[in-house]
Formats: C-alpha cells, structure tokens, sequence
C-alpha cells in the first residue's frame, strides 16, 4: 500500500496530487475480469504452452523495440502493444488459414500473430532493405500478402472500411474467407466505421469487427470521449451482436472469437467483439504518463498480465518447471535479439528505391 | 559480459534529457519488462523499461541528473552468475568507446547527399509528339455514339472480360445511374456485379480500396466528384499510398470515377473541378477524357491498370456525341496526348471540357489567319509534357486552359513544365485561361463570367502572338 500510494504520487501532476490519483484509478479500473464470462473455457497444455510462447514472443518483441527506439534506431512514432497480447493471439487461435487481418498503428503484434518474420518486422521499424516493406512503410506500414496481413495503418478507423472491404471480397469470392478488423475505442468514434457497419451488415459480409477498448485513446479516457462506453453495443442500431471479453484473458478471446468467426463465416454477417484490454507502455514512445496513475497501470500488470495469468496455469495446472519456462524464455529471447541483431546491421534501402514502388506497370494486353 | 544500460531517446529529436529518478537500487535483481528509472524532457515523462535479466551491479548516473547525452551509459547490469562488483569495475572501463557507435546504422550506401536519382526521364532536347494516328485503326467501321454510352459500354465490355470487375456506387444499379451512365448493367450483370450503396462516400469508397487490395477490380462511382471529398481520406491515404508504404506488395486496381467540375447553375457546393487535387498526388493516375472515343478507350485502360485511377467525367459532355471505333479491343493508352488540330502559330493545350474552349477558339482564330496547335492532355497524370513541348518547340508559344481555378492549377503545372524543358523555344510568356478564383456563383451572369470562354482563350492566343 505504501509503494502504491508513492508511485500514485509520482504518477499525477504535483497540483493534482492528493486527491486526484485515488478517483482516477478508481473510475477508470479495468472492467475486463470483473466481467469475464463465468464459464471460462480451459485450454489443453499445448493451447496454454502455445498462447504463452507467442504473446512472449510480441511481450519480448516490444520491449526490444522499445529499447532499439531509445537508441534511436528506431525514429518517428512506434506504438507497443505490451499488455495487450491476448488479444491477437487468442483471436488467431480462432482463425483459419486464408483469413484477413487489418489493423491500425499499433500493428507489431499482430504481424508476429500472423506469422510474419521479427526480422522483418524489426528491420523495417529500423527503416532498413530487410524490412517487409524494404523500409518504406515503418512502424505504422508493414504488410504481408503471403500471410494475409493488410497492414498497418495509420488514419485512425480508416482500417475499419478497409476491413469491411476485405470482407466484401470475401462475399464477393463466396471463397469462405473472414476478415478481422482491428481497431481501438478511440477509433470507435470515426464516422466511417458506422458507415462500415451499416454496409457489412446490408450485405452479410463476413467480417468480425474487434475493437481494442485499452482504455485510453492517446491520453483520452474512454468515459471523457465516448457517450457509449459499452462499445460492444456500438452495432445495435444495424443488429450486429456484439460481446465484451475479457481482454486479458486469452481463453476468453478464443472462445468469443469462435463465435464471432463462426457467425461471420456461415453468411450471418458481421459481429463485433469489445476486447476490454489495458496498455501498459506509453500512446508511442513520448508519453506524458500524466492521464492515468502508476498505481492503476501496476495493478493491471500485477493482478490481470495476460502472459503471467498462463504462466500461472501453467506451473499450477500443467506443473510446468522452472526449466521448462526458462527454455522457451531463452529460445523468444534468442529469436528477438536476431531480430535486433538484424535490424541494427542490415543496410538502408537503397537510394534507387526512392522512386520505386509508386505505380505498377500495367500488363501489356 | 555485463550490460551497459544506455540513456534513451523518446524522439527522433531527443539529443539529452533529465535522469529524474532511479526505481531500482544496485543490487536490485532486474528482470525484463521492470520499471528501472524515469527520465524526462522539456516534452514528456519516459519510463526506462529493462530489456535484460540480471543485477543492477552499478549507477552511473544519478538521480535528478541534468542534460544527460542520449546513448550515455547510465547503468550497468550483470548478467545471472556473473559477480556484479566485478562487472560493476569493468564496465567503468567499458565507459570509454563512445556508445553511440554501437548504435550507428551500418551504411553500405552513401547518404543521399548528391543529387537523388531521376524520377522520370527528362524530356529530350527535341521532344516527339506523340502519335494517336494508330488509335484509329486505318479504316476502322466507327459508330456515333454519346460519351454516356461510351462509358458504359467500356464498363460493361471489361465487366464481360473480367469477372473481378463490378461497380459500385449511389443509385448505379436499380436507378439505372443517377446520369444513366450505369444503363442496363444490373439487367446484364446482376446484384452482385452491379451494387448499390447507401448514400455513404467515405465508407464505400474504403470498402472498394479493400477490396482492391486483394485483387478485385473495383469501379467506384461517384454521383459526382464534389462527394468524393467526403472519401478523400480513402483514395489518397489508402489507395495512392499502400503500394509505396507496402515496398510493392499491395496494389491496388481501382477506377474512381464520375462527374467533376461545373454542370450549370448548380452552385459552388457541385460545381468544383478536382483535376488539380488528384494531379498531385504520386501513386495515383489522373485520367479527364474530352471525346466518346477516348472516353471509351481510357475507361477500359482504367479498368485493366493495376494502379488506382481517378477518371474524370464531366456532366455537360455526357450527351455530347462523337465518332467511337466499332470493336471490344478498342483501348487509348493512359499517359499520352492528343494533338487534336494541327497548327503552326501558337500551342492551345487543354482537356476534358476545357477543349470546348480550346477548340472553339481555334476555329476563331483560323478565321484571322493565325493557325492554333490544339492538344488535348487526357491523361493529368502522368502528364504528357513531351508532346506538348514538341509542339512549343514548333509553335514557340503556349495557351494553356482549364475550367478549375488558377492558384496551383493544372495550367499552372503546364507553364512551369513548358519553363523547366523548353524556355529557350518561347517568344512569349506561357498564358492561361482558367476558372476565375471564386467559388462557383448561382445566378446565370455570374456563373458565366466564373466560367472561361472562349472569347478569353482567343484573346490569350493573340497576345502571345503579339497580334
């Protein structure tokens, strides 16, 4: 209690201080377990031991970045998706091959999800000839058609009519395929997501709307921007069902992902899933940390970790040894720090690449 | 080997910042993802999070420290098993190579310090014109039809050729197309192919981008240009840009078109002419035919390009008919000029409904014995200076003529282009006749006097021959 109460001093503007921290943390505690769906679906010791090394893997990822940022290699914005990595991951358990992922800025988690490379993915955050979009795009613009990622974008909810659009090629192929678009409660409010809805719905598109209610729209909390604040209903007006997950807990998101895809995929049309979620690090990189208290960002880390919550089953459950953990802690580690090690060495694209990419060549009829 | 804790940047721009506060003290184990101290900057608070496992073995910098260089070691970590005082001795020796060429890039290539390499080719000492003669296959059976018509039956030849291909748009399916460009392809092609959208510009102009991005074949129609600025956002940001920011892995094939520009006495709101905007924007064609021929045979080039197009209609040309070749293979290629009217005197360059006014005071002109080189561009971007400038190179004079407004204009492109590749070539000032620089006025006298005529060109043309 003392601990806390000095670092919820720390956390506040000096003015604020005394009586502002206790009603934020208050008002602004994290529904997401609070609400969890009482029968939690369990997960196999491959499922848990699968969900650990791949939100490891985005934890370990980030926190790389993060350090590669501050060495600035690394330049411009980078968005790090520390605390929320159950979400990709438990919505991709829930996936099939051939799916389309869309997501906005905060986008590095759910490329690894994807399957795409983390040297790839790390040497374009460094902007050099290796990276997935040969250093071109950045943080924000990475792509993959082999693994059906569509980026990586950086208007906020323009992802979501891109989503849709993902989705309406779907219908359009009738080829089975659902789209997932990502998007966070400060995307929620842009006017073309509604209109997105209202068309996905029209036409039966299969797409599976998730949005990432982290709390925080940049430094905006969700009750000062948002009238509606229960995003899951955000589809009532259009009758898209909508559900709230507990965002922290990756069997949650699997078992609601099911549902969703499942609806999306057998011509029933959309669905929106609101994945109550909390980012521990900063909007980007430079960050005021003046919006909420460290008290409140050390319990969410302390009593909902995404990746500690499987850690826990796992030792308790599955009786996983010390050794074991150390094991796969030590083969993310390794596949990150290559990544790194990759990152730092290979070289900018070359000055040709300037003017290349801009239009492609029509095929000659 | 013990690890040196570097101080971070939090922005491209950081160079030093203020060490405010150590959360751990030596001695403290470390594991990775643990708060280890805080720093801030005259913009923001920083939290120095540990990538590494191990002991805090020394601080080299204190708390409340000022003005700290970014890249400075400001703590040491020892790794498991490693004694600390030991590692914590070492690494002040370890201070001395500088830290910030453990973090420099490897540069195989030289910075771009001398000139970037060359966008596109310049245009040669003596520019060619581009020859359209073979667009028109000698002999070719040719069938009067409407710029509507044309336009139609170009979407409905790719749509027949090209099961990807589908429209989308307001009223483009049951209504038959709000300017009837649409006619008949619901009854041909069905729901599916043919698809009407709620009243929603910004959401299906996204939704045709995304579609595009997976290798559909999109033509999304706009009831008029005016309403694409509600989806701008989409057409620039996500269907001009992805290709570049993707290093070419995402295309995307998608026709934006409808009417743009002035249609008569319908106000400011639907009267503006996007030629300028969308020309200036890389990754994205600009396409504003004048002709039913070219409107066909640029539509169906549009449609099997795999780049984003915007093609610009105009609604007054619509009924308008010309001489179109009979024939589904008929095609115009993107990117080239037309010179519509040989001429000695002086160089008229225009497009879409600007050449009514181009060619209209061209016949003017004849009568007074100056003899006016009529181009049509066709293409905006990328633009056909070569052609334009071949026939400068003749004429040693220029007219330049749009229907948008002045201020960074289409004409005002083609002047500084005309400057840049042939000003040795002029005997007069480039001029332009353009829109006037106000918003598009209701009353008919008015509305007039906003618009160009050809009254304005004829006398543009005089003056630069001097006459």
């Amino acid at each position: 209690m003392a601990i806390a109460a000095r670092k919820t001093k720390a956390g506040v503007p000096a003015k604020a201080a005394g009586k502002a921290p206790a009603r934020a943390s208050a008002k602004s505690a994290p529904k997401g377990s609070a609400k969890a769906i009482p029968n939690v679906p369990t997960f196999t010791k491959d499922e848990e031991l699968h969900a650990y090394r791949e939100m490891l893997l985005i934890r370990r990822f980030e926190e790389k970045a993060g350090q590669m940022y501050g060495m600035g290699l690394i330049g411009g914005f980078c968005h790090l998706y520390i605390g929320q990595e159950a979400v990709v991951i438990g919505m991709q358990m829930a996936s099939k091959d051939g799916d389309q992922v869309i997501t906005g800025y905060r986008d590095h988690g759910h490329m690894l999800a994807c399957g795409m490379e983390s040297r790839g993915v790390m040497a374009e955050l460094t902007g050099r000839r290796g990276g997935y979009s040969r250093g071109k795009g950045g943080s924000m613009h990475m792509f993959s058609r082999e693994k059906n990622f569509y980026g990586g974008h950086g208007i906020v909810g323009a992802q979501v009519s891109l989503g849709a659009g993902l989705g309406f090629a779907n219908w359009y192929r009738q080829d089975g395929r659902v789209s997932m678009a990502y998007f966070g409660d400060g995307a929620a409010n842009q006017g073309q997501v509604y209109e997105s809805f209202n068309m996905a719905q029209l036409w039966k598109l299969p797409v599976v709307f998730v949005i990432e209610n982290n709390r925080y729209a940049m430094g905006t909390a969700v009750n000062r921007a948002s009238a509606q604040t229960d995003f899951s209903r955000r589809g009532v007006s259009f009758g898209i069902p909508g559900e709230q997950v507990d965002g922290m807990d990756v069997r949650a998101v699997r078992e609601a992902a099911s549902r969703a895809i499942e609806h999306a995929r057998t011509g029933k049309g959309p669905y929106i899933l609101e994945m109550q979620t909390y980012r521990y690090r900063g909007h980007s990189m430079s960050d005021p940390a003046k919006y909420r208290s460290k008290d409140e960002v050390q319990r969410m880390r302390e009593e909902h970790d995404p990746i500690e919550q499987v850690r826990g089953r796992l030792t308790r459950e599955h009786k996983l040894g010390e050794d074991e953990f150390k094991a796969i802690d030590a083969k993310v580690r390794e596949i990150v720090n290559d990544a790194a090690e990759f990152a730092t060495h290979d070289p900018e694209p070359d000055v040709s690449e300037l003017y290349t990419d801009i239009l492609l060549e029509p095929a000659q009829a | 080997m013990p690890i040196d804790i570097l101080m971070p940047a939090l922005s491209p721009t950081m160079e030093q910042g203020k060490l405010a506060k150590w959360l751990k003290a030596e001695g403290d184990k470390i594991k990775a993802g643990d708060i280890i101290a805080e720093i801030e900057t005259d913009k923001a608070t920083m939290e120095v999070e540990a990538v590494d496992e191990g002991v805090l073995a020394k601080i080299l910098i204190a708390d409340g420290t000022d003005n700290v260089a970014v890249n400075t070691p400001i703590g040491v970590i020892a790794a498991d098993g490693e004694d600390a005082s030991a590692a914590a001795s070492g690494a002040a020796k370890a201070e001395a190579p500088a830290p910030k060429a453990a973090a420099e890039p490897e540069k195989t290539a030289e910075a771009p310090a001398g000139p970037a390499p060359a966008a596109a080719p310049s245009v040669p000492a003596q520019a060619k014109s581009y020859d359209a003669s073979s667009e028109f296959p000698a002999g070719a059976e040719v069938v009067s039809m409407t710029v509507r018509e044309a336009l139609r039956d170009a979407m409905a030849e790719e749509m027949r050729r090209d099961a990807d291909v589908f429209v989308m748009g307001e009223e483009v399916a049951e209504y038959q197309g709000a300017y009837k460009v649409t006619q008949g392809l619901l009854q041909e092609f069905g729901a599916r192919r043919v698809i009407d959208t709620p009243i929603t510009e910004h959401g299906f102009a996204g939704i045709g981008v995304g579609a595009a991005l997976t290798g559909l074949r999109p033509i999304v129609e706009f009831m008029t240009f005016n309403f694409a600025m509600q989806a701008i956002d989409q057409i620039i940001n996500s269907a001009a840009k992805t290709l570049y920011m993707s290093g070419g892995q995402m295309g995307c094939p998608i026709v934006f078109r409808g009417p743009n520009g002035a249609a008569a006495r319908v106000g400011a709101q639907h009267s503006h002419d996007y030629a300028a905007w969308y020309s200036n924007v890389p990754g994205l064609k600009v396409v504003m035919p004048y002709s039913a021929s070219d409107a066909k045979g640029l539509l169906k080039s549009a449609i099997r390009d795999p780049n984003p197009i915007i093609f610009l209609e105009n609604e007054i040309l619509y009924g308008r008919s010309f001489d179109v070749p009979k024939g589904d293979d008929f095609t115009i290629p993107i990117g080239k000029a037309k010179v519509v009217r040989p001429g000695s005197d002086v160089t008229i360059v225009s497009f879409g409904i600007g050449m009514n006014y181009a060619l209209g005071a061209a016949e003017a002109l004849a009568k007074e014995g100056i003899e006016a080189e009529v181009i049509d561009l066709r293409t905006i971007r990328p633009m056909d200076i070569e052609t334009v400038i071949a026939s400068v190179q003749k004429t040693n004079r220029c007219v330049a003529v749009e229907e948008g407004f002045p201020q960074s204009g289409v004409t005002a492109e083609i002047g500084m282009k005309i400057m840049e590749a042939a000003f040795d070539y002029l005997d007069a000032p480039v001029a332009r006749v353009t829109g006037k620089d106000v918003p598009m006025p209701y009353a008919a006298n008015l509305e007039k006097l906003a618009l160009p005529n050809i009254g304005d060109v004829v006398a543009a043309a005089k003056a630069v021959c001097y006459r």
